[in-house]
């Protein structure tokens, strides 16, 4: 009904994903913004968020976000479509990793791989972590709850112990081995179609290689991420929502249990499975270790502090796990600077900043060992676990809930209702 | 945390004794660490991730207690084991202390909540503490001064370390404490608390009261399992290291194999998970080739997930009773 944005007289009006012209504007000029972001254009540049976004130190944290958020949309699906506890994701993330360098890796005295193009290793990826989910869901069923998530955190320990026994798909531990670059080529032939691991020209641009992977995994998202939010509003989607609300309700009502449970597993693992490789790719060369617990607490971080069952607060939830860190370090930076040149805040920071031998303070810029005072890399990991702790208590829909929240202030302005 | 070899006996009889031995005090250390997950469950609902953390916690605090401040021995004379003991009780006290200021800021307030939500915090609360652990601890690791150190004694012509012995009289006490506990009044409240919490505040039993305590007595089991854990012929051999934070997600299919909700199934479970990993470590290692180095660790999942394929909720779990 135009004009009124809240009369709903259909299911499938109800349930559209941009039910008001408002948001389809916006998301467009959002993406818009996303897609001119690492290119050196006047306006954009002026957004001072996104101007130094577009820089290519932080291009590559958010090309590592991007390849994180495709995995975390997958875990959003079992844990926040089908309320199914997962401790294990980075697992079926190491999956795809794996079947990607076994499919498009380089073979050599010790290793193996067929060096397949990536339109093929891509996918593959995928497939297999999924029929991976798909092996692992019976035993999985089975058990609900917390009983659930360790179980699948024993998937992690599992997984690390294969890549010792099978080193030459993973390479030597602590080392690992070269992944396929992302490079988008018909069959085995010399120079690729597109290269997107190298610097070049495209139209009328110079356009470095963290561009390039960034437009890739940006268009490889929005892909993923529209077909997850359409995910929740099919019948599949449906039907999990009904297992994760009541299981037994859903059953009587005659969802099959086991088959949707296997679907929430295959489909979370074929996202981890994609969001591993690309990320693998991207790095070029990570070692077996990396598919470990600490993986998997984020991505049930970046779910929790996004606001679970939500595509937008996923997204959000990825974007702030992965960059928090560095936005500590930044602003610790900036105390530093401060504390020295004597700004505004000097007497402020230069209590918490110690600079040098002698020097008050307990956070340690110039030391990177462990011990009093404390060094930036273990700060923002108790940063990173008190924020953790800190959305469940205060804000428990996270993110998406703060927005909920400002919107809502917003609409119902000037009355508070 | 690797297993230190095998010291080989001159008979399979001497190897199987020394194995027995071994594995009945790994079994111990684990069943130990899923109690204090247990006791934690029962009365939150809640599995503690943090274990491992507060594990640590308590062995860098019974390094700084005993080595660094000399604290016993600085005021009152005697036997230097008798310090260590005193050091002891001291270390796994501060660590409940810890235990109780965390539960009072973080699990408090979350009464009510989803347990999952219960569960990521304490998976926060991992990070927070194993960083400062870690700082704390630093690279160089520290001494425990341990009484008994390395030393060995022989039954027949096995050798044995002291510190299996002491592992399993640690795990036996703890768990004879724990029996007799839920024989008081304060442990009937918590095994009231753990079977519907609203009934219980209905029948007059302070919740909160017995949250605390279960989160003081999980820290101070994850404080003693840590520093036992910590032994010479362990990994760490002796000291506060790192391992020591990840050594509890070891335990985690002990418990899961016993059932979360029940101590006879940790003592179980961390018993059949002991056995399990030492007697494929050292009856399998002829397969090492093909297993791949390490596979006795992985031992454990698989045991724990055969298990949970007969029995969803563990051996001794109570099967939960849901409401359509």
């Amino acid at each position: 009904m135009r004009g009124r944005p809240n009369l709903y007289t259909s299911y499938e009006s109800e349930s559209q994903l941009m039910p008001t012209l408002t948001k389809k504007v916006a998301l467009g000029l959002f993406l818009l913004v996303l897609v001119l972001m690492p290119f050196d254009l006047p306006v954009i540049d002026q957004i001072p968020f996104i101007r130094f976004l577009g820089d290519n130190v932080w291009l590559r944290l958010i090309n590592r976000t991007l390849c994180f958020a495709i995995a975390a949309l997958g875990l959003n699906i079992l844990m926040g479509l089908a309320g199914q506890i997962s401790i294990g994701h980075t697992f079926f993330g190491g999956v795809g990793a794996y079947t990607a360098v076994l499919v498009g890796g380089k073979s050599s005295a010790n290793l193996w791989g067929w060096g397949l193009p990536m339109w093929i290793w891509l996918p593959a990826a995928g497939v297999v972590a999924a029929l991976v989910g798909v092996a692992v869901a019976p035993a999985a069923v089975r058990v609900r709850g917390l009983y659930l998530g360790i179980v699948t955190l024993g998937l992690v320990f599992i997984g690390l112990h294969l890549s010792r026994v099978f080193p030459e798909i993973a390479g030597p531990g602590g080392l690992g081995r070269k992944w396929p670059r992302l490079e988008l080529r018909l069959w085995k032939e010399e120079s690729p179609l597109v290269n997107f691991s190298r610097d070049g020209h495209w139209f009328w641009f110079d356009i470095n290689k963290n561009e390039k992977t960034y437009l890739l995994l940006l268009t490889i998202v929005v892909l993923m991420a529209w077909a997850a939010a359409n995910l929740a509003r099919s019948r599949t989607g449906r039907a999990l929502q009904a297992i994760r609300d009541r299981d037994i309700a859903a059953e009587i009502m005659g969802v099959p249990e086991y088959q949707y449970k296997t679907t929430a597993f295959a489909i979370s693992s074929f996202y981890a499975g994609i969001g591993g490789a690309l990320f693998a790719s991207f790095s070029g060369q990570i070692p077996p270790e990396q598919w470990s617990l600490i993986g998997a607490v984020n991505f049930v971080a970046a779910l929790l502090i996004g606001g679970m069952g939500r595509v937008s607060g996923v997204l959000m939830g990825s974007f702030f796990v992965i960059t928090s860190h560095r936005f500590v370090e930044e602003i610790v930076d900036w105390m530093k600077h401060q504390a020295e040149e004597g700004g505004l805040f000097a007497g402020i920071f230069d209590f918490f900043i110690s600079t040098g031998q002698g020097d008050g303070g307990f956070v340690s810029v110039s030391e990177t060992a462990l011990g009093y005072p404390l060094p930036v890399s273990a700060l923002d990991d108790i940063i990173f676990g008190l924020l953790i702790i800190f959305f469940l208590l205060f804000e428990p829909l996270g993110l998406y809930g703060i927005w909920v929240k400002v919107r809502n202030y917003w609409k119902g302005w000037p009355f508070s209702y | 945390m690797s297993i230190l070899p095998v010291v080989l006996a001159a008979n399979a009889l001497d190897t199987f004794v020394h194995t027995f031995i071994k594995a009945l005090a790994l079994g111990s250390l684990y069943s130990l660490l899923a109690l204090g997950f247990v006791l934690i469950y029962k009365a939150t609902q809640t599995v503690n991730f943090a274990q491992g953390a507060l594990a640590l916690a308590g062995t860098w605090l019974l390094s700084i207690i005993f080595m660094d401040w000399e604290v016993p021995g600085r005021w009152i004379g005697g036997p230097g084991w008798f310090h260590w003991f005193i050091a002891l009780i001291l270390a796994a006290a501060a660590t409940g202390v810890v235990g109780l200021v965390i539960e009072r800021l973080t699990i408090r307030p979350m009464i009510g909540e989803p347990i999952f939500s219960m569960a990521v915090i304490t998976l926060g609360l991992e990070v927070v503490i194993r960083v400062v652990a870690f700082d704390a601890v630093n690279t160089t690791p520290r001494v425990l001064g341990i009484p008994w150190g390395t030393e060995t004694f022989k039954i027949g012509g096995a050798m044995i370390a002291w510190s299996y012995i002491a592992a399993i009289a640690m795990a036996a006490v703890a768990f004879l404490g724990t029996w007799r506990f839920f024989k008081t009044r304060t442990g009937v409240a918590m095994r009231a608390t753990a079977f519907d919490q609203e009934a219980a505040l209905a029948q007059g039993i302070n919740v909160g009261r017995i949250f605390a305590i279960a989160w003081a007595a999980g820290a101070v089991l994850a404080a003693l399992s840590g520093i036992f854990a910590s032994m010479p012929p362990w990994g760490p051999a002796g000291m506060a290291s790192r391992d020591g934070a990840f050594f509890a997600f070891r335990a985690l299919p002990a418990v899961i194999l016993g059932g979360l909700d029940s101590a006879i199934g940790a003592l179980a479970g961390g018993l059949i998970i002991g056995f399990a990993e030492v007697f494929a470590g050292q009856y399998l290692a002829s397969y090492t080739g093909v297993l791949g180095t390490g596979y006795q660790q992985v031992v454990p999942y698989i045991v724990m997930l055969i298990g949970l394929l007969v029995r969803p909720y563990g051996m001794f779990g109570t099967e939960e009773v849901r409401r359509v």
